[in-house]
């Protein structure tokens, strides 16, 4: 067979492998139980080889677990050598600092066998609802308060499931049936995946993965090392200031190019808090390689080979290098901020590829209340309800910035009507936010207001989690900054960003969700794109005046049936 | 034109036709023989080519309108109106504070990397979705009355913008639709003529973005639906036609004229619906229940499940995917439609080399200006139809019956100029094929398990004209031992049309846990479903016996994907309740595996599902005496599996005869496309005309 022939073989042979891990991705979603991996999304699937390195990834997932899993797999075969792997085994933990930051990400990996020798290893990390412990908040002053710790250890053994391991697990959560079947369908998905592997080896008359592995990881490499060489040599610092728990947070980051590599160093960033942001360094990494790639090396599939060019380093005990036992549960917080430190610094070596600041942090908003009274003088239940929401992103290079849209996150919004059915509450507004996009040639994606209320009326509570509240995100290159988020009651008494707190009886929770910022000069922006944001109702008839010196004529309130004149701007 | 030996299944006269984006497909069987055209579509008046398809063929018969007993039409006119966003002005009212439900969707980025990836646009433009002040809780009570002087003044702005469709589309109208119905009297009060279509009616289902999106699109295209069916029924009448006009429904049924004007997006995917329905029906006829059907065109290929002779049906269809094809990139409908994974691969994908130096093939297409690089009409691109020429496999001469000169040094050129491996076209055109065989196998792969699926005990019909050129390779890589590739596989759709029985399916969410259902209230509300659905098949066949199915959708109490069960078509009560139960968790078990949960049921929407019976396949006819095929030369050809060139026995399709053998690898040749046959496989003609391949027993791969 030719060289050509051998090349294309093994570029046959990479597109199954990823179509093998997206069948072990949908396999999951198909079997799981929890709404986070099911319609959220917020797992990863993925194909190792022997020595640890990610061969192969399923498209389907979200950044914070796809490369901290991608870390995390040495670690297993650290503590179970490959040697002693049976057929039928399978591994587990939840430890935040070996695999994806928090107790509520469980990851399992299992063998898979063809001729009866181990030629790979399947993973699979997802999101649980619950885990015990407080829950997902930022209320832990440890790890220990957090939930469940599992170590890394045998899920099953030889086919066996580890009963044992199950009954713990049952006993320390809520959901007990979700939770024992989520992890049932993590063995069922990794098998799967093992049969299938299995059989194109034998189709393709293959040994092992050697073979196939070095050349995806030597391929992806060398294109991601082209690409980063394409940049320009230098150091950048950025600094991003954030709103924290109850006081702010910076983050500082040091980007060095030199030549094929690069480094992401968080010196300088803030100690941790005895608050659950703390982020471990694999987690940390996760978002920072993910933004990394997103701006240099898009196209490359996601393995070893793509990521290893990437380092990342924080000092160990500041909030993106945290130890043992400081808390974690809620590290998406502060891990979503980095995608943005990244593009400051990136902003500085290549101005015209990297997007603004944006809102960045999801707004997961999670409500606590009681049903109604059912009228035998006992108090109604008690109920939680979640739903997500996403504000701007910013604006990029030749775009606006996305409204309402999830970025970095990968998850997905439930519906109204969802909601609205699984508990006692009544959304009353789900709109784009206007004037909250940030000012630019390139204006910033819009945030959205958000009002909850119960449907009788009565007092609620909120478990706050929201960010860019104090500090919006900030334009860029003359571009203006996005809105900030607000957190009030309809009564019109603010509150607090982080934190549980209670909604009286008769009034809705406003949400005023951030918005992503601006990229270059306002003034620049084209004017038929202002008319057509004054038209949509995107900006305001007075923001055009203020922000991009506009003078609108006679405009009613609504922006409806606009006269605009565009006159002579200055900047 | 031609025509085929072979008996249709019963002999009155019927007439399919089907619009596609390039061509018009119009079929007639009569007397167990069937006759088809293709022509160009004629945009501007779509009704032209069909018009002229069917006098050709009444002529070309000498059969008189009034002997046609029916006509069945799909078409891509809603579809293209989408897409293309050439639909009427339109304008949409919807519960205050949600105007912008349309432009969130599901606040998600389809392409995780993609930084510069664009959400597709709303239908409606934002300044004229409009808040009306109006509110139901989820269980249908009125929170907040509707404000009718602001419908009114609303309906005073529409009238100045010179809207011409409108759209409503509140909050939990699906349990309670009220407030939608006094809007529509209101604007018909207000605005008459103006198009009006109701999300409680269209779409009356859970879920907010997909109710609104489907409504949005049905009022968008629904003036230009209702006036071209309106001039093809008269135009039809004046042609002396007296038999009645049905229209294929995405779901693989037929319905009137009346109704597919009233819900147009019901027809988006009529034409791939009649694709699935003509592999199911050749499923049939030669007594396969497990089957993979391949339908692979100039742009797209479309992969379809079909088991006992039925497609899999599905209630959520996307159009217009913005992005490489991929999910959550259109505007998602919730319409019963087939179930099928549509990729961009085809004959006329473009091959290119990636950012990682690969290979990469579609889902760019050179469409069919200026086509492939062969064509020599400016073509400059690689395609795969280049790689196929380029591998020997189509015969230049005979290409289209000889219509197009090929011209093969074009395609090895613009195969070279990729610059790959040394510039070698031969062996990039085996890497072509092998890459768009292997994409399209893994859509396959990933469609199957979604559907909880196996694929390798399957048997594979291919159609369409690029499918049997690379149908073989395709079911290789799939494990797939038996191909069927069917005579008639260029006009698929519009024979998988008279196929199709006249059904309907209505569909309605009532949310009740099963333990605590009110038999009473579901009662009332299936058999007003079962009801509606029985006028509109009674309309369209009125003597036909009526097949009813009602289908409940379920989930365990506080999980979020729901799934089918089938439930009895009758009254139900209190003694139900355990065989419902049975029945959900013997689905549940059946997608899901071994778990059985104690755990309550939560019933959430309900299909009641009206057809008459429909085609049903002819008795085996006998099978016609074996002989070996006589080949009409040879061409030496690379076989991608092996990457080795081989010299492949060359048959002419149209002079083989029922029961004649060949074995692999030969090409079997026709008017239209080439059947590829590997080494690894042998063929023979069965008695309708169909090549039936099926791979040899074990040892020598590779």
């Amino acid at each position: 067979m030719s060289t050509a022939l051998g090349e294309l073989r093994m570029q046959v042979i990479w597109t199954r492998m990823i179509s093998i891990v997206e069948e072990q991705a949908q396999t999951l979603m198909r079997t799981a139980f929890s709404t986070t991996v099911r319609d959220a999304g917020d797992l990863s699937a993925a194909l190792f080889d022997l020595q640890g390195r990610l061969v192969a990834e399923a498209v389907t997932g979200t950044p914070g677990h796809v490369n901290s899993m991608a870390e995390g797999v040495r670690h297993f075969l650290a503590r179970f050598p490959v040697e002693t792997m049976k057929p039928g085994d399978h591994f587990i933990t939840n430890d935040p600092w070996l695999t994806a930051g928090h107790l509520h990400d469980v990851t399992v990996v299992s063998p898979a066998f063809h001729q009866g020798r181990v030629v790979g290893l399947f993973g699979v990390c997802c999101h649980q609802v619950d885990i015990g412990g407080l829950g997902q908040g930022p209320d832990g002053r440890s790890i220990y308060e957090e939930g469940l710790q599992i170590p890394l250890m045998k899920l099953a053994d030889a086919g066996r499931v580890n009963q044992d391991l199950l009954d713990i697990l049952c006993q320390n959560v809520r959901t007990p049936v979700q939770v024992k079947g989520d992890v049932l369908s993590y063995i069922t998905s990794n098998e799967a995946a093992a049969r299938r592997l299995s059989s194109m080896l034998a189709e393709f008359v293959m040994a092992d993965l050697t073979e196939v592995a070095d050349y995806i990881i030597a391929r992806s490499l060398s294109a991601t090392r082209a690409e980063i060489a394409k940049l320009p040599d230098g150091k950048w610092t950025s600094t991003l200031v954030i709103d924290g728990y109850d006081k702010p947070v910076t983050l500082v980051g040091t980007l060095t190019i030199d030549g094929d590599s690069l480094t992401m160093d968080y010196e300088g960033t803030d100690p941790c808090l005895p608050r659950g942001i703390n982020v471990v360094l694999n987690y940390c990494r996760a978002y920072t390689v993910f933004g990394l790639r997103c701006v240099i090396s898009p196209d490359v599939p996601n393995n070893f080979g793509a990521l290893e060019p990437f380092r990342v380093t924080a000092p160990e005990g500041s909030i993106l290098n945290v130890q043992r036992p400081w808390p974690v549960a809620a590290r998406h917080v502060i891990g979503q901020m980095l995608p943005d430190v990244v593009f400051g610094c990136l902003s500085q070596a290549i101005p015209d590829r990297v997007p603004a600041e944006g809102s960045s942090c999801l707004w997961s908003v999670q409500l606590r209340g009681r049903l109604p009274a059912q009228g035998n003088g006992r108090e109604g239940d008690p109920f939680d309800a979640i739903f997500f929401n996403s504000g701007g992103s910013g604006a990029r290079p030749g775009q606006d910035g996305l409204s309402g849209t999830a970025f970095p996150s990968g998850v997905r919004a439930m519906p109204v009507e969802v909601t609205e059915s699984a508990a006692p509450i009544v959304i009353w507004r789900k709109q784009l936010r206007t004037d909250s996009g940030g000012p630019g040639e390139r204006r910033g994606g819009l945030g959205q207001t958000v009002e909850v209320a119960m449907r009788d009326g009565s007092s609620f509570e909120v478990l706050a989690m929201f960010e860019r509240v104090e500090r919006p995100a900030k334009g860029r290159d003359g571009g203006r900054d996005g809105a900030a988020g607000l957190v009030r009651t309809s009564g019109g008494k603010p509150m607090r960003a982080k934190g549980l707190q209670t909604i009286p009886a008769g009034e809705r929770l406003v949400l005023e969700i951030p918005g992503g910022a601006g990229l270059g000069d306002p003034a620049a922006r084209d004017p038929a794109k202002i008319r057509q944001d004054i038209d949509e109702g995107m900006i305001s008839p007075e923001a055009a005046r203020r922000d991009y010196r506009l003078d609108v004529g006679h405009l009613d309130i609504d922006g409806e049936e606009p006269e605009i004149r565009i006159e002579a701007r200055s900047s | 034109m031609k025509c085929t030996p072979e008996r249709s299944p019963s002999s009155a006269a019927k007439i399919g036709a089907d619009i596609g984006g390039t061509f018009t497909d119009v079929v007639l069987e009569a007397e167990g023989r069937r006759h088809s055209t293709k022509l160009l579509t004629t945009y501007e008046a779509p009704e032209r080519a069909l018009l002229d398809g069917v006098r050709l063929l009444l002529g070309e018969t000498g059969i008189a309108p009034a002997q046609v007993s029916l006509v069945v039409h799909g078409t891509t006119l809603a579809t293209n109106a989408l897409i293309e966003r050439r639909g009427v002005k339109l304008a949409m009212l919807t519960t205050e504070g949600f105007r912008d439900a349309l432009a969130l969707g599901t606040e998600s980025r389809f392409d995780q990397y993609d930084i510069g990836m664009e959400k597709p646009e709303p239908l409606v433009p934002r300044r004229l979705r409009l808040g009306i002040p109006e509110r139901m809780d989820a269980l249908g009570n009125v929170l907040l009355d509707l404000d009718e002087q602001h419908v009114r003044e609303a309906a005073a702005r529409l009238r100045e913008e010179g809207v011409e469709s409108v759209a409503v589309a509140f909050l939990h109208s699906y349990v309670n639709p009220a407030h939608e119905m006094r809007v529509a009297e209101i604007l018909r009060e207000e605005i008459p003529g103006v198009s009006i279509s109701l999300s409680c009616e269209v779409s009356p289902e859970m879920r907010e973005y997909e109710r609104f999106s489907t409504t949005t699109a049905n009022a968008y295209v629904q003036p230009l639906v209702d006036a071209y069916l309106r001039r093809l029924e008269i135009r039809l009448k004046e042609m002396g036609f007296a038999c009645p006009l049905y229209l294929m429904l995405s779901s693989g049924g037929l319905t009137t004229v009346e109704t597919a004007a009233r819900f147009p997006v019901r027809l988006v995917e009529s034409g791939p619906a009649g694709g699935a329905i003509f592999a199911a029906s050749v499923a049939s006829e030669c007594g396969e229940d497990r089957v993979l059907a391949l339908d692979v065109g100039g742009t797209t290929a479309k992969i379809c499940l079909i088991n006992d002779g039925v497609p899999q049906t599905s209630q959520v269809f996307e159009v217009g995917r913005v992005h490489r094809f991929r999910k959550g990139s259109g505007l998602p409908l919730r319409i019963p439609v087939v179930e099928m994974v549509e990729i961009g691969a085809g004959g006329g994908s473009i091959a290119a080399v990636d950012s990682a130096g690969r290979l990469a093939v579609g889902p760019h297409s050179a469409g069919s200006e200026p086509g492939p690089a062969a064509y020599g009409r400016g073509g400059e691109r690689p395609t795969v139809t280049d790689a196929d020429i380029a591998l020997g496999r189509i015969d230049p001469s005979r290409f289209a019956g000889g219509k197009v000169a090929l011209k093969p040094d074009n395609s090895r050129a613009a195969l070279a100029g990729l610059g790959l491996w040394g510039g070698d076209a031969e062996t990039l055109a085996v890497g072509v094929s092998e890459i768009v065989d292997e994409t399209m196998a893994s859509a396959a792969r990933v469609h199957a398990v979604e559907q909880g699926m196996t694929l390798d005990e399957r048997t594979l019909i291919a159609f369409g004209g690029a499918a049997p050129l690379h149908a073989v390779s395709f079911a290789e890589k799939l494990g797939i031992g038996r191909v069927i590739v069917p005579s008639g596989a260029g006009v698929g759709s519009a024979v998988g049309f008279l196929r199709a029985p006249v059904s309907y399916e209505v569909a309605r969410s009532m949310a009740m846990r099963l333990d605590q259902a009110d038999f009473v209230r579901l009662n009332a509300l299936l058999d007003e479903m079962a009801r509606e659905a029985r006028e509109l098949v009674k309309a369209g066949a009125p003597d036909a016996p009526r097949i009813e199915r009602r289908v409940c959708l379920a989930r365990y109490q506080g999980q979020g994907y729901e799934i089918p069960f089938e439930i009895p078509a009758g009254t139900l009560n209190g003694d139900d309740a355990a065989a419902l139960r049975a029945g959900f968790e013997q689905a549940y078990r059946g997608q899901y595996g071994g778990m059985v949960l104690d755990l309550p049921i939560e019933m959430l929407t309900w299909r009641v599902t009206v057809s008459a019976a429909g085609f049903h396949a002819d008795a085996a006819r006998s099978a016609p005496p074996a002989r070996e095929a006589v080949p009409v030369g040879s061409r030496r050809v690379i076989d991608p599996a092996s990457g080795e060139a081989c010299d492949f026995a060359l048959y002419a399709r149209e002079e083989m005869q029922p029961g004649a053998r060949f074995s692999g690898p030969a090409l079997v040749a026709e008017r239209e496309t080439t059947t590829v046959v590997s080494p690894r496989f042998d063929g023979y003609m069965d008695q309708r005309g169909y090549l039936v391949l099926t791979r040899r027993e074990q040892g020598d791969r590779r």
